[in-house]
């Protein structure tokens, strides 16, 4: 008695709520999949329950390769995004390395100021970064995202390891130093192979938000085959006519998995760095 | 050799290093600081000039004053776009943060499967934006509408809803979008939050004859108040300065229903080509943000 009495209580106040958020928050993408699997012509037959796949089909995802540029996509994608990441995590493991251990004029100002730059969003710079990216010629080159995605990823990555870094004994430095070493040894023999699940947090919190990053990519690649899986997706795939449905969520399902892979096998470390006070919501 | 020689040594050896700490320092924030300033810093001065001018794309032009300014505050799309942005942040970020709550109190209870359960939550935080816009741009279309069909099945409504289309229901439709967006990431930020609750502090209450209630205001709530305000200060903020999730949906329509500071300084400033009026929208965002910024930032260090 008691013990269903207590299971009633978890059904209303735990499972119930629980089963209604979890609907709400996983429909769309459930939507997307099936869709994704339909054949178009399916979508138009009234009579089928447009809930489930009636019949099922591959079609729309190979459309996707052999008639678009997708494949292109995924490399640009891919390219833009590694390099971004490597490229802002070795800055930041130099910057977050100095503001933890190191004095030097203007460092405590720097901290506070790096922490006010991750505040900065691309919408309100996109308008002047586009000129300047015009005048370095970096239209339509991979440059034109590598060298600004740093700026959103730099600041909150140096914030993160800054903060891993602090938490290493000081005795462990100290003691290495005595030794002979020099900082720059210490940072790469001794504190880095410390730090490596913050080192994880960090790289792939930049590496799955260049990958879903929209703004700066729509702007800048803005010619077929150097666009980004959002940016095509979004401005390619979207036709006048209504049969483009099935290929353009087949897009936003493949364009998904990656990130949603790396994260399922990282969840520790991304919410780590989320928690960390470390990212855009 | 003693051991009281080898710290001496360490001693001194750290005592040399300290000279060349400083120029080390210097040199080591270098290489991040450099793009930062050539990527944001220069852009953002720049910006603000364009504002002062009349420049288009491809065309440097005259310096104006304040006229774009000015002109924005008579411009009835512009009005019309900075109501827009505060309903949808004002109306976003409270549903985030309560419905975010709800769910990290639901994870905080053991359960099977909890793992898998609070990542698979986290999915539309993560996935990119515009991919998952696009499954809600269907979920919404006057035809397809998954909604539509299952209220027409029920015989609630007779005709489709546009809810998109639609003036009235537009800003709606993209608030709702936001909120499935940003509800995980206030459901994770609050739920790391509840675990650093002792369990004895829950325990004791019990004891002493405290309800539910009692115990979620006086035990869990001052230990989530300052996760719950940093998520909600940074929500605020990128909410703000939003821009893929309507030009996915709505660019900015119908009738400039759904236009943000973002979507409108894009379509001006790009699409119309008048790059210094854009460069004054996007930086009439610019006070606000730093108003919140700065109350992030008093909180962070008083913490401290």
């Amino acid at each position: 008695m008691v013990g269903s009495e207590r299971f009633s209580n978890r059904l209303m106040n735990i499972y119930l709520p629980l089963a209604f958020y979890l609907v709400f928050l996983l429909f769309p993408f459930y939507w997307m999949s099936i869709v994704s699997l339909k054949p178009t012509n399916d979508l138009f037959d009234l009579q089928f329950n447009p809930f489930w796949i009636q019949r099922f089909t591959w079609e729309n995802y190979t459309y996707l390769f052999r008639e678009t540029a997708f494949a292109e996509w995924v490399k640009n994608t891919l390219i833009v995004s590694v390099v971004s990441t490597v490229l802002s995590l070795a800055c930041s493991i130099f910057a977050g390395y100095a503001l933890a251990r190191l004095r030097f004029p203007g460092s405590n100002f720097l901290g506070v100021g790096i922490f006010l730059v991750y505040l900065v969003p691309p919408s309100l710079l996109f308008l002047p970064l586009a000129q300047v990216i015009a005048k370095l010629g970096l239209y339509n080159t991979y440059w034109a995202l590598i060298l600004t995605y740093p700026t959103q990823l730099i600041p909150f990555a140096s914030w993160l390891l800054m903060g891993y870094f602090r938490t290493i004994p000081r005795e462990i430095e100290e003691s290495a130093m005595a030794d002979g070493c020099s900082r720059l040894q210490i940072l790469l023999r001794i504190v880095l192979p410390l730090s490596v699940p913050g080192l994880l947090s960090a790289g792939i919190f930049s590496f799955t938000l260049t990958w879903n990053e929209f703004l700066y990519a729509l702007i800048f690649m803005s010619s077929g085959e150097m666009k980004t899986i959002p940016v095509g997706v979004v401005s390619d795939l979207i036709k006048a006519d209504t049969l483009f449905w099935g290929s353009l969520m087949a897009a936003a399902v493949l364009g998904s998995v990656p990130v949603a892979l790396i994260y399922s096998f990282f969840v520790k470390y991304y919410v780590s760095g989320l928690t960390a006070g470390a990212v855009k919501g | 050799m003693s051991r009281k020689g080898e710290m001496r040594g360490g001693a001194v050896t750290t005592g040399s290093l300290l000279e060349r700490e400083s120029s080390l320092g210097v040199i080591l924030m270098l290489p991040g600081a450099l793009l930062l300033m050539v990527f944001m810093a220069y852009p953002f001065f720049l910006g603000i000039w364009l504002s002062l001018t009349d420049s288009a794309i491809g065309r440097m032009g005259q310096y104006i004053g304040l006229r774009n300014f000015s002109d924005l505050l008579s411009d009835t799309i512009f009005q019309q776009t900075t109501r827009n942005t505060l309903i949808y942040a004002m109306v976003t970020v409270p549903f985030k943060a309560v419905l975010g709550l709800g769910l990290a109190l639901i994870l905080n209870n053991q359960m099977r499967f909890s793992n898998p359960i609070r990542a698979v939550v986290m999915m539309p935080y993560i996935v990119p934006t515009a991919l998952s816009t696009l499954g809600w741009f269907m979920i919404f279309d006057p035809v397809f509408s998954p909604i539509s069909w299952l209220l027409k099945h029920f015989g609630l409504i007779t005709r489709n809803i546009n809810f998109l289309g639609d003036p009235g229901l537009a800003i709606s439709s993209v608030c709702l979008v936001n909120i499935w967006r940003g509800l995980p990431f206030f459901a994770i930020t609050i739920l790391a939050g509840l675990q650093a609750v002792p369990g004895e502090l829950h325990e004791a209450a019990a004891i002493d004859g405290a309800g539910l209630w009692h115990r979620f205001r006086h035990v869990t709530v001052p230990h989530i108040k300052g996760v719950v305000l940093i998520a909600t200060l940074l929500s605020i903020i990128f909410t703000f300065a939003d821009f893929q999730l309507i030009y996915v949906l709505t660019k900015g329509g119908p009738a400039n229903q759904t236009h943000i500071f973002g979507t409108y300084a894009y379509q001006i400033g790009l699409s119309a080509t008048e790059i210094g009026m854009g460069a004054a929208i996007a930086l009439y965002m610019f006070p606000i943000l730093t108003v919140f910024a700065v109350i992030l930032l008093v909180y962070l260090r008083r913490e401290e």
